[in-house]
């Protein structure tokens, strides 16, 4: 039986798409069996970031009406053959599946693949309580923002209430010379506020858009830059190595750096 | 000690960098959002607060700060009462 694993976030925009694409392929470049499913009907994005979206022809839905087979349903990717993509229904909203179906759906993939992770909508209506059902992990996905990290508190506790005990978090788009110069909050100050095990730290990271324009997520580069980095050793540590966090500390300043500074300073 | 916890509470340490300030606003909101108590419930509280300590002291009103602090599990109640004088016995 595979593991079924839900990214949720509560907040929009902070990465969840993002890293499930990336965690999903780095778990299969590990020799992993993936099936990554798009729980955001409506607004699905996951088929973009995966560059797999014109390869759809069936969704979800199809499963559940019985119109198509699971199997026949997911997409495969060329790249990592032990990939495969359940997609959303695009035109439908998210009370057209119910969390029992999803619970079905993700018990039948883990069946045959060895992680299952569903990729969930921002909020905490509907689509949320689809996505989860089926989960018996959740990684949590935050930045160093206030808005992020107070949803990111309520969606754990909303998880804890649905039973899920296994909850990780991941602290995306950090920016290390923010944090020195006491500008943005740390890692720590988040895990302190939050009290929940850390999972990974990803810096933010220019390539990442550059990556996401053509649909190869980042961790495919041939040298993936620390971005890419951060969410192989994610990938590592979900199958239960153990992984020490990546040096995140900015370059010491060079001199005209210093110089610049101490112009600001006195100003 | 008490003085130092009161700085930290009610923020008084003067500018702090932002993200001191971040921490601070999202441990006292956090505290406010997990206890999930109503703000007509806090306001109501505040006022029977004021009635029942102003028996005994004179109070600024305006000044009374209620704040809801949370380490770890355990959440505290804490109120800033600052108080102008000790009423006399024939006052009250």
């Amino acid at each position: 039986m595979g593991k079924v694993i839900v990214i949720t976030s509560g907040k929009g925009g902070v990465g969840k798409t993002t890293t499930t694409a990336n965690v999903g392929m780095a778990l299969a470049s590990l020799g992993k069996s993936v099936a990554l499913v798009d729980a955001d009907f409506g607004l699905r994005n996951l088929d973009l970031l995966l560059g797999l979206e014109n390869r759809i022809v069936y969704t979800i839905l199809d499963v559940l009406s019985g119109d198509c087979t699971l199997e026949k349903a997911l997409v495969r990717d060329k790249r990592q053959s032990q990939l495969a993509l359940l997609p959303a229904a695009q035109t439908r909203d998210k009370n057209s599946i119910t969390p029992d179906q999803t619970r079905t759906i993700t018990a039948q993939l883990a069946e045959s693949f060895d992680f299952v992770l569903v990729d969930c909508p921002a909020g905490i209506e509907q689509g949320f309580k689809n996505a989860i059902a089926g989960a018996e992990r959740a990684v949590i996905v935050t930045t160093p923002e206030v808005s992020a990290v107070r949803d990111a508190d309520r969606v754990i506790g909303l998880l804890e209430a649905s039973g899920i005990r296994d909850c990780a978090l991941i602290v995306n788009r950090l920016r290390p010379k923010m944090v020195k110069a006491n500008d943005m909050m740390s890692v720590e100050d988040v895990l302190e506020i939050l009290a929940i095990k850390l999972l990974g730290v990803v810096p933010e990271d220019e390539k990442v858009i550059v990556t996401t324009n053509r649909g190869e997520p980042i961790v495919l580069s041939e040298t993936p830059p620390p971005a890419g980095q951060a969410f192989l050793n994610i990938a590592r540590r979900i199958q239960g190595e153990e992984i020490p966090l990546l040096n995140l500390e900015p370059p010491a300043p060079g001199v005209l750096e210093r110089l610049i500074n101490l112009f600001r300073r006195s100003n | 000690m008490i003085m130092e916890l009161l700085d930290k509470w009610f923020n008084r340490e003067g500018k702090a960098d932002s993200r001191t300030q971040a921490k601070n606003r999202l441990k006292m909101v956090l505290a406010y959002d997990r206890t999930d108590l109503p703000p007509q419930m806090m306001a109501r509280m505040r006022l029977e607060l004021l009635e029942v300590v102003g028996r005994y002291f004179e109070l600024d009103a305006e000044s009374l700060e209620l704040l809801l602090d949370r380490e770890g599990t355990s959440t505290a109640l804490i109120a800033n009462v600052p108080i102008r004088r000790v009423k006399q016995e024939d006052e009250s």
